[in-house]
């Protein structure tokens, strides 16, 4: 499989600096926009339709039909908000930092051409409170549409920065976070395009689903449609860390193999080590073994090793890494971010991280192992949004795929690592709290 | 310009009925205080016309306020998985050693607070710390001395 592909998102950002309005205008950039304009709105959500993009935030929705679901002004007469979620914190993910650090005006533009398919006039950009480096990219590329008001048109677009919460990255916390609560998700129904910001129809996308719009709207939904494979099409931005010599992100052709990913994007594994797994697609996503990864990277190819893209971080892991030290660091970050509202994610996932803790310490027994996976099942699909679920899911996950792994940690009573893991001894944020007692795993 | 004045001047971006400004008030207040005191939570609440308690209830829920004083400089070390696994520990342990603090707390001059965080959303050019809010990359546990040296205002000699 070629790596080379025709960039689509980061277009252009080889040989220009697109961070500056004269350079993005100067490779096209602001043509698409006054082609949305002079269609319908109903004409840009069908070549949206027509493009099969699919959201790339995470939950992987055809963007074209959230948009079709929100309702005309007659059905509900409350102002139309596009909320564009820049609250990128799935570990391993980070895309959506370069992209609005490199193609801030492709990301306008895009931003542009929703507000005009959905008939809204404000577009509000919540931004991880962390990401001082692309806020400040973003409000200088505002700064300089401020004399272009054939660009701008009557839309307003509002920077909103968070401060420091993963939930927020759900689509309904990020809303509340966004009218000033606490960032808790809400219970659906009513969704976000008929009740969302201010109760009033929503749409709200990833930075790299509006970054693509476009290029679609230029290149048109069938040309578009034609790159990448079934159920993936277009290009995918991958995050790209962990054991592997040239982190990064990295634009492909879906279908391109994880291997091929690692070992040609990524220039392979170094310091001579053994790859071990690959996290597929950020933290919440269910581990490949290293004999899978020679599965297509796209919807359909994952899906069948029931795995997911997820927000296309790839985290590559070397034989040094154990992997009831990786549940314990993936599930107490789930802990330290889960928001509370609800009791089987909120007990749930330090329950799982106490769990594996005791297995890690060599303090467990075959009843340990059960209890966790009973623990797992006590959180799948009972909560209100995927948190609580994705440190189930993975933890699960990680049983089964190395299961002698966690038995050798029953039976030979602690680490097989001896203390030589990669993930030895790591202090998670979770253990600075001191003022919230831990649950004890009964003896 | 006032505190208040910034504030109405964030309020005005929002909807007129909404809570919206809160976040941004309450980022405006640590910027000036460099941290959510009682009192900061008075005035952010009494510039929102809302409650104090309403303001902390919201500040609390979130990483990057600070309902106790910090430091002059912050220091997060990510500690995720994709930083962890090339290093982010040793970076934390370096740190802790320069600044004769542990994670989580204040080094004894009252210069710098060390935090070992969640993942900051750069995992490829691990690791990364953030210092005061930006971003260092590729950190290594043999470039922090110099970092120290640089928050604590002592400048760096060249050579070696």
């Amino acid at each position: 499989m070629a790596t080379e592909v025709k960039k689509i998102v980061l277009a252009g950002t080889d040989d220009h600096d697109l961070t500056k309005l004269a350079e993005y205008e100067a490779v096209g950039g602001y043509k698409a926009l006054p082609k949305a304009r002079a269609m319908t709105p109903q004409e840009v959500t069908e070549e949206l339709i027509t493009s099969e993009l699919r959201g790339r935030g995470g939950a992987f929705f055809p963007t074209g039909r959230k948009w079709s679901f929100v309702p005309s002004k007659e059905q509900i007469p409350k102002p139309h908000y596009l909320v564009v979620n820049a609250d990128e914190s799935e570990p391993g993910s980070f895309k959506d930092n370069e992209i609005m650090s490199r193609v801030p005006h492709r990301f306008i533009e895009g931003c542009l051409i929703t507000a005009h398919s959905i008939d809204s006039k404000h577009v509000f950009v919540d931004i991880r409170g962390e990401y001082s480096g692309p806020y400040e990219i973003l409000v200088n590329a505002l700064e300089e549409l401020k004399d272009r008001p054939e660009i701008r048109g009557d839309v307003t677009i509002v920077v909103h920065r968070g401060a420091g919460a993963y939930i927020c990255g759900e689509e309904t916390a990020l809303l509340e976070s966004l009218e000033g609560k606490r960032g808790q998700p809400r219970s659906k129904p009513p969704f976000p395009a008929i009740s969302g910001l201010y109760a009033s129809p929503t749409v709200v996308n990833n930075v790299e689903t509006i970054t693509t719009v476009p290029p679609i709207i230029e290149m048109g939904g069938a040309e578009y449609a034609k790159l990448g494979v079934p159920n993936t099409r277009g290009t995918r931005v991958v995050s790209l860390s962990g054991n592997v010599v040239n982190g990064g992100n990295y634009e492909i052709a879906p279908g391109m193999t994880v291997r091929a990913i690692i070992d040609e994007l990524g220039g392979g594994i170094p310091d001579g080590r053994e790859l071990k797994a690959v996290v597929p697609g950020g933290s919440s996503t269910v581990i490949l073994t290293k004999d899978e990864i020679d599965v297509g990277y796209d919807f359909d190819s994952l899906g069948q090793l029931k795995t997911a893209m997820g927000s296309a971080g790839i985290v590559v892991l070397d034989d040094r890494c154990c992997i009831v030290q990786l549940g314990i660091r993936f599930s107490e970050f789930y802990e330290h971010e889960s928001c509370g509202k609800c009791t089987p994610c909120r007990e749930g996932t330090r329950w799982l991280t106490a769990i594996l803790r005791k297995l890690e310490d060599g303090r467990a027994t075959q009843a340990d192992l059960d209890l966790l996976l009973d623990v797992c099942d006590r959180i799948n699909g009972k909560c209100l949004c995927p948190l609580g679920d994705s440190d189930a899911i993975i933890i699960a996950s990680y049983v089964a795929k190395f299961r002698d792994e966690f038995i050798a940690h029953i039976e030979e009573g602690g680490c097989p690592f001896g203390g030589e893991s990669s993930l030895d001894h790591v202090l998670a944020p979770i253990a600075m709290h001191t003022h919230s007692p831990v649950a004890e795993v009964p003896a | 310009m006032s505190l208040y004045e910034a504030i109405q001047d964030v309020r005005a971006i929002y909807p007129d009925d909404s809570e919206s400004a809160v976040l941004p008030a309450l980022r405006l207040a640590q910027a000036e205080y460099g941290w959510l005191s009682p009192d900061a939570l008075r005035e952010v609440a009494d510039a929102l016309e809302t409650t104090p308690a309403y303001c902390k209830s919201v500040a609390s829920f979130y990483d990057q306020f600070h309902l106790v004083p910090i430091g002059e400089h912050l220091v997060e070390v990510c500690t995720n998985v994709s930083c962890a696994v090339v290093g982010a520990q040793q970076v934390v342990e370096a740190f802790e050693g320069e600044l004769g603090c542990h994670a989580g707390e204040t080094s004894a001059d009252g210069k710098v607070t060390l935090r070992a965080v969640e993942c900051l959303g750069g995992c490829g050019w691990a690791t990364i710390v953030a210092v005061d809010n930006h971003y260092r990359t590729h950190v290594k546990a043999d470039d922090v001395p110099a970092i120290v040296r640089e928050l604590q205002g002592v400048s760096e000699t060249h050579g070696d």
